[in-house]
C-alpha cells in the first residue's frame, strides 16, 4: 500500500525536521551567541568539504576500532554470561565484582590504558573491549538466567542427551540473548568511542571532535558527533534487521 | 480390555517425599502404594498443591522418592525417558521451531531417530490427527491455547511412549476445546493403546477418561481411595448422562470436597 508507506515515511522523517527546524530557529533567534552555535547549513557545508578530505578515513577508523572492540567484547561475553545465567550458583559471587566493573566510566580507565597498553592501537580497542564486554555480559546473562527450565524437561523427557539439549535447546533460546548483547554492546561502544580516542589519535570521529575543540571549530565537532549518532543509528538498524530474520519466532522483538 | 490379566508396568511402593523449604522439610507425599496396569488409564485427583504433581513428577524421573519407590517395570525409576511421554500443565511447545519441527524434534534425537521419510510421515500423521496440518510452517507463537496443547500431545506421541503422563493438560482450555481434546486424546488412545497416567482436579474428566482413579488427601498427599471406573471403552460423550456416572460424580466430588477443606483448613493454620 503505497499510502502507507508514505505516511511511515513521513512519520519516521518528521522528528528530524523538527530537530532542524527547532536548531535553526534557536540560531536565528540570537538567543545563543552566533560563534557558539552553527546552523545546521553550515555543518552540512563543512561536510561536504571534508567528505573530499579526511572524514572517510575518520569514519573508517573509528568504525572499525568500534567493530573490533565490540567482536571481542562480545565473544568473550557470551560464553561469560552464559555460564553466569545458566549456574545460578556462581552469579552470586560473580554479580557484585560484574556490576563493579561495569560501574567505572570507561573513560576514568584511561591513564592505566595508557600506562598498560600505551598509546597505540590497542589502548583503544582495549576501551572499546571493556566498555562492550561489561555491557554485553549482563545483558546476556539476565536473558539466560530467565530461560524456562521446561523446555529442558520436555528434550530429556522425549529422551535427549545432554549434548543435544545444549545444541538443540539451550543453543536455540540463547540465540536473542546474544544479538541482544551485541546490540547493547555496540550502543555502548559507540557511546565511549570519543573516550577512546582520546588517547593520542590522529584519526577517528573523537579525534576528529578533539582537533576541532583546540581550535574551537564548532561546526565540526557538531559534525563529528552527528557522524558518530547516524553511524551507530545505522548500525543498529542492521542489527535489527538481522535479528528479526533470525528469531522471527520470538513472540516480540527487543 | 481387562486390566486385571495385564501385567504391573508401575508401582508406587510406599513412596514419601518431602520438600525443603525455609521452615523445614515439608512433607508432600506420605507413604502412597498403587499400582498401574499395562494398558490402564489412571487418574490422580486431589485438591490442588496437595502433591499429585509430585507423584507424576516422580514416575517422569524429574523427582526422587525420600523413601520408598516408584517402580518401571520392575526397576526403580533413575531419570527421565522417552518411554514415558510427559504431556507438561504448561505445553513447553518449543518457540523457535514450527509445528511440524516441534513434533519432528524428538524423532531426531539419537534415543530414538527414524530414517526422514518415517520422520515426514509420522510427523503428517500426528498433524492431521490433531488438525494441526495447515499450521505445518508455523510458529507456535501463532497458534491458540488448544492449538499448542494438542502440538504438545502429538509431539509427545511421535516417539511412540508406552507410557503418557499428563499434568492437568487441559486445565486451561475452556470447556469445548477441553471436552473435544478428551474425546481426541481417547479416540488416540484407542489406536494405540497406551498406558496413562492423568493428574487432575475435574471429577467429571477423570471419571470420562480413567479406568481407576486414585483420590488423594490434602497435603501431604495419601492414597485417600482408589475407585474402579466401570464404564467399558469406547466411551462417547453420552456417558456424561449415565445415572450411574452421576453416582460416581458425587461419590468422588464428596470426597474431594472434604480433602479440599482439609487443605483448606491446613492453609490457615501456616498461612506460608
Amino acid at each position: 500500500m503505497p499510502s502507507r508507506t508514505w505516511r511511515t515515511a513521513a512519520l519516521i522523517l518528521a522528528p528530524w525536521v523538527l530537530i532542524l527546524l527547532a536548531w535553526y530557529a534557536l540560531a536565528a533567534s540570537g538567543l545563543v551567541n552566533a560563534a557558539l552555535l552553527p546552523t545546521p547549513s553550515q555543518v552540512f557545508g563543512k561536510f561536504r568539504e571534508l567528505a573530499r578530505d579526511r572524514l572517510p578515513m575518520d569514519v573508517w577508523m573509528s568504525t572499525q576500532r568500534v567493530f573490533v572492540g565490540v567482536a571481542l567484547g562480545t565473544l568473550l561475553a557470551v560464553p561469560v554470561g552464559f555460564v553466569l545465567g545458566w549456574y545460578r550458583g556462581i552469579r552470586t559471587f560473580i554479580d557484585p565484582v560484574i556490576n563493579f566493573f561495569r560501574a567505572l566510566p570507561p573513560i576514568a580507565l584511561i591513564p592505566l590504558v595508557i600506562v598498560y597498553f600505551g598509546i597505540g592501537e590497542t589502548a583503544k580497542i582495549v576501551i572499546l573491549f571493556y566498555a562492550s564486554f561489561f555491557a554485553g555480559v549482563i545483558v546476556m546473562y539476565e536473558g539466560i538466567a530467565q530461560i524456562s527450565p521446561i523446555y529442558v524437561r520436555v528434550a530429556r523427557t522425549l529422551g535427549a542427551t545432554d549434548a543435544e539439549i545444549f545444541r538443540k535447546v539451550i543453543v536455540p533460546l540463547a540465540v536473542p540473548h546474544m544479538l541482544t548483547a551485541l546490540r547493547v554492546a555496540l550502543g555502548v561502544a559507540w557511546a565511549t568511542l570519543v573516550a577512546s580516542e582520546l588517547i593520542a589519535a590522529q584519526q577517528g570521529l573523537g579525534a576528529l571532535i578533539q582537533n576541532a575543540s583546540s581550535f574551537f571549530q564548532l561546526d565540526i565537532i557538531y559534525l563529528g558527533i552527528i557522524c558518530i549518532g547516524f553511524i551507530a543509528l545505522a548500525m543498529d538498524t542492521a542489527l535489527r534487521v538481522i535479528a528479526r530474520r533470525l528469531v522471527s519466532w520470538q513472540e516480540r522483538i527487543a | 480390555m481387562n486390566a486385571a490379566v495385564q501385567p504391573v508396568r508401575v508401582r508406587f511402593d510406599r513412596v514419601s517425599v518431602q520438600y525443603d523449604t525455609a521452615n523445614g522439610p515439608l512433607p508432600v507425599v506420605d507413604d502412597v502404594s498403587f499400582d498401574i496396569r499395562n494398558g490402564e488409564f489412571i487418574s490422580i485427583i486431589g485438591p490442588s498443591g496437595c502433591g499429585k504433581t509430585t507423584m507424576m513428577s516422580m514416575l517422569a524421573g524429574f523427582v526422587k522418592p525420600a523413601s520408598g519407590s516408584v517402580l518401571l517395570d520392575g526397576k526403580p525409576v533413575e531419570g527421565p525417558g522417552p518411554e514415558r511421554g510427559v504431556i507438561f500443565q504448561e505445553y513447553g511447545v518449543f518457540p523457535w521451531l514450527t509445528v511440524e519441527e516441534n513434533i519432528a524434534f524428538g524423532l531426531k534425537l539419537a534415543a530414538n531417530r527414524v530414517p526422514e521419510r518415517e520422520r515426514r510421515e509420522i510427523c503428517e500423521r500426528y498433524m492431521r490427527l490433531m488438525g494441526l496440518t495447515d499450521f505445518a510452517r508455523a510458529y507456535p507463537k501463532t497458534l491458540s491455547g488448544g492449538m499448542r496443547q494438542r502440538l504438545a500431545i502429538a509431539r509427545a506421541y511421535a516417539v511412540k511412549p508406552q507410557f503418557l503422563l499428563m499434568d492437568e493438560p487441559f486445565g486451561a482450555l475452556d470447556a469445548q476445546t477441553r471436552s473435544h481434546m478428551q474425546d481426541l486424546l481417547l479416540q488416540v488412545l484407542e489406536a494405540e493403546g497406551k498406558t496413562v497416567l492423568l493428574i487432575t482436579h475435574s471429577v467429571e474428566e477423570a471419571i470420562y477418561l480413567s479406568s481407576r482413579i486414585v483420590v488423594a488427601t490434602a497435603r501431604p498427599a495419601r492414597v485417600r481411595e482408589v475407585i474402579e471406573v466401570p464404564f467399558p471403552y469406547p466411551r462417547r460423550e453420552s456417558l456424561h448422562e449415565d445415572p450411574r456416572f452421576g453416582e460416581l460424580r458425587s461419590h468422588i466430588r464428596d470426597l474431594v470436597m472434604q480433602e479440599y477443606a482439609a487443605q483448606q483448613r491446613q492453609a490457615t493454620r501456616n498461612p506460608d
